[in-house]
């Protein structure tokens, strides 16, 4: 962040020395929205002009040694890329739009970033304060369409409400838990000239972002958990969000406790740390599934009880005495009733609580962990990353890519099978590694993600898995790959076919194959389209030294793999069910 | 946030939502928003100022059960600009709802039983015109529909009940929050 305060203050001196330094400056409300974002340390933002927002990019343009915009083809493209860049680097997205279609264009983002509480500043731009409520052309009430989406919005409709807005929205979007935040600044608020003045946002009375730890309700998890014969540990993203892995890892090694992750909480620990027992969820791992439903104490860290991770909630770990570490106060007994709640920030509260821990083993409930995952093993992962059987299978490439970047690649993935199959087989070893769209489960996700997230840790080599369908979805994306040679590397797991709908289909709908079968084009032929090397394959053998020629690559890289057009992924905890009737097939 | 100790009760009952919050464009779009996302209905919602300067006040009645009522007070209460939101029974508030009756000026003077329904009620008349008066009360639900079945067969010209107002009991402690600050 160092040079942020620098660089507005120097923008600001150049200001002064153009102008008479004995008269207040002032600047536009277009100029101030720039200076706003400059002073949060915005350094790269995703959007897309039209003609309410010209006033800010005719400053963006003037700005550019500062502030990279990027022009995503698509609205949706530049809320996902935001998304990628803030969950790989920690920091607040920016995305920006105009009014109307544009604005509207936003919401799947919007709603993903809430559902995922990813910090993100939507901008859009709107009509003139004067033509509100006319219906004027591209005018639109983004304002009614985002509130449940977002986290907080607001409309500006003068150039002097600006400063204070935009420090709230930051303050906002990245405090507590964070979420999405859309300012939308009709465009006389953009042109009105006013005197400009910044002053961060330290706090706002009716929001309290973190709660404070109850001393009394730390001590009662540390009671539970220092009794506890068989204890299990499952957190979701609040780790990576509260910056608390070290604390994870210390209180899973100190209590000795078996810990799984939710999709959303992956690479928080080590994927080969010794106590890292795998996924909870629908096609989660046997073990920490099945065991939900035998440990005697679920301590559950910054993860929010979806139902894909319980399944069925009257049949859900009904024998544990539940605690549940979480930021949010409107978590608590939401779904899951927790019999002791203790609230703050994850790297706080487990803080407080590994003092109060003692050093503890429980190998014998550990080692049914490993029994579970020797069955699932010899049932399932054998099958699925060293096939036998002819037809690549989504499992071995991921194998191949955990080998060909030992472990230490950012995985982004899209939604459907391949997501599954990615977050179960991909390794990590770094925390921010796994970026995909958990919540919402939004096609399309991955292509412009893996742009932010590339974008937000350069030093990182950031793969995109994606299917052919969500490929599909925001594939015009390539094109900011193209233009700014973002050196992501594209995976397409392609069975033709929209495969998870697909393997529904097969499972539960007797084979009847409604609209999943995908009649596809040729990705490679487009991927060089946009002058990106591009390679297809589809047979074992040239697996590994494709992907190894890949991953070394400099540039962008495409690859195509067809894989085995029927595949399935399992273990499965079909909808509705409970975790103890996972199937292993 | 309002908790209870133990499981909730699984029964419909009424609920009184109290939400103080900063008085701002859109805040009461974002609340009814949770509602219409968990396909709950508002039976009756006003909006007021409250004891504290600058605080604004809604008082929501829903009839679903704690658990929702819960889960909806936790997702009002995370919104930004709400200071704090409780949930009460209404056996835990003192609540009241108002009414206008409009009734044709004749009924007056040629019902002589229209002045004892107003006098047994506790009703007040408002104004008094050439061609109508209009009656005012307040009270329970119970009680304004009770008025309201006296007054129909003579012929109500126009009707309007409020939402409901409510004070609770207990102590809400706001102004200690908004002090922390």
């Amino acid at each position: 962040m160092k040079g942020v305060g620098w660089r507005l203050m120097e923008t600001l001196k150049e200001k002064k020395t153009s102008t008479d330094s004995k008269k207040a400056i002032q600047i536009s409300g277009a100029e101030a929205l720039i200076h706003c974002l400059l002073a949060e340390g915005v350094e790269t933002m995703y959007g897309y002009p039209g003609g309410a927002i010209m006033p800010v990019y005719d400053e963006l343009y003037k700005f550019q040694d500062k502030l990279t915009h990027i022009l995503t083809r698509h609205e949706q493209g530049a809320t996902h890329a935001a998304q990628g860049y803030a969950r790989v680097s920690g920091r607040v997205g920016v995305a920006i739009a105009t009014s109307g279609p544009g604005a509207t264009n936003l919401v799947t983002g919007l709603a993903d970033a809430q559902i995922d509480s990813t910090p993100m500043v939507c901008i859009t731009g709107q009509v003139t304060r004067e033509l509100l409520g006319t219906d004027a052309f591209q005018e639109t009430d983004i304002i009614g369409i985002s509130t449940p989406v977002t986290k907080w919005n607001y409309q500006i409709t003068e150039a002097s409400e600006i400063p204070e807005v935009m420090a709230k929205a930051f303050y906002i979007a990245k405090s507590g838990r964070p979420g999405p935040v859309l300012i939308d600044i009709t465009k006389n608020a953009q042109i009105e000239k006013f005197e400009f003045s910044y002053k961060k946002c330290t706090g706002v009375r009716s929001y309290k972002p973190v709660p404070k730890p109850e001393i009394s309700a730390i001590q009662a998890a540390a009671d539970l958990i220092n009794n506890a014969k068989k204890p299990f540990i499952v957190w979701g993203q609040g780790i990576i969000l509260g910056k608390a892995e070290k604390e994870l890892k210390q209180l899973v090694e100190k209590a000795g406790i078996p810990a799984a992750w939710t999709i959303m909480g992956a690479s928080a620990l080590d994927t080969d740390h010794r106590l890292n027992v795998g996924m909870v969820g629908m096609h989660g791992n046997y073990g920490p599934n099945l065991l939900t439903n035998e440990c005697d104490v679920l301590l559950a860290i910054g993860m929010r009880f979806d139902d894909r991770v319980t399944g069925r909630l009257k049949d859900y770990a009904k024998q544990a005495k539940v605690i549940h570490f979480e930021i949010d106060p409107s978590e608590i007994n939401k779904n899951v009733f927790a019999d002791v709640a203790v609230l703050g920030n994850s790297k706080e509260t487990l803080g407080l609580l590994l003092p109060l821990i003692k050093d503890s083993k429980h190998e014998a409930w550990h080692n049914i962990f490993k029994e579970k995952y020797q069955i699932e093993f010899d049932t399932i992962i054998k099958n699925d990353i060293h096939p036998t059987k002819p037809g690549l299978t989504m499992g071995e490439v991921i194998e191949e890519i955990n080998l060909a970047s030992n472990n230490k690649a950012v995985i982004v993935t899209d939604v459907g099978q391949h997501q599954m199959i990615a977050c179960r087989y991909a390794k990590f070893s770094q925390s921010k590694s796994n970026i995909t769209s958990g919540g919402l489960g939004t096609m399309g996700f991955a292509l412009p993600a893996a742009i932010g997230a590339k974008m937000g840790a350069m030093d990182r080599e950031v793969v995109a898995i994606i299917g052919d369908g969500g490929f599909q979805m925001t594939i015009q994306e390539l094109g900011v790959i193209f233009q700014h040679k973002i050196p992501v590397k594209i995976v397409v797991l392609n069975n033709d076919h929209l495969g998870m709908v697909r393997q529904w289909q097969e499972l539960f709908f007797e084979k009847r194959y409604a609209s999943t079968v995908m009649v596809n084009p040729d990705f490679v032929k487009i991927a060089e389209g946009y002058s990106i090397e591009a390679k297809r394959i589809s047979e074992r053998k040239d697996l590994k030294a494709t992907i190894q020629e890949m991953m070394a690559s400099k540039n962008p890289y495409f690859l195509e793999v067809k894989v085995e057009q029927e595949g399935n992924v399992f273990p499965m905890i079909p909808s509705g069910a409970s975790v103890s009737e996972i199937r292993l097939q | 946030m309002h908790k209870r100790k133990g499981k909730w009760l699984m029964e419909n009952k009424w609920f009184t939502i109290s939400v103080y919050s900063e008085n701002n464009v859109g805040l009461l779009n974002r609340i009814s928003g949770i509602f219409l996302k968990r396909h709950i209905n508002i039976e009756s919602l006003n909006v007021s100022k409250s004891e504290i300067d600058d605080v604004s006040k809604f008082t929501i009645v829903v009839n679903t059960t704690e658990k929702w009522v819960h889960n909806i007070v936790g997702q009002i209460e995370k919104q930004i600009e709400v200071i704090k939101a409780f949930y009460h029974t209404d056996d835990e508030t003192i609540y009241q709802e108002s009414a206008l009756f409009k009734i044709a000026s004749g009924l007056l003077f040629d019902e002589r039983q229209i002045q004892n329904i107003i006098k047994d009620n506790n009703a007040q008349i408002v104004t008094v015109s050439r061609d109508f008066f209009v009656i005012a009360k307040s009270g329970r639900r119970s009680e304004v529909d009770e008025m309201y079945d006296q007054l129909k067969p003579y012929g109500i010209m126009q009707f309007v009940r409020s939402g409901r107002i409510s004070v609770t009991k207990d102590v809400m402690q706001i102004s200690a929050i908004l002090k922390e600050f």
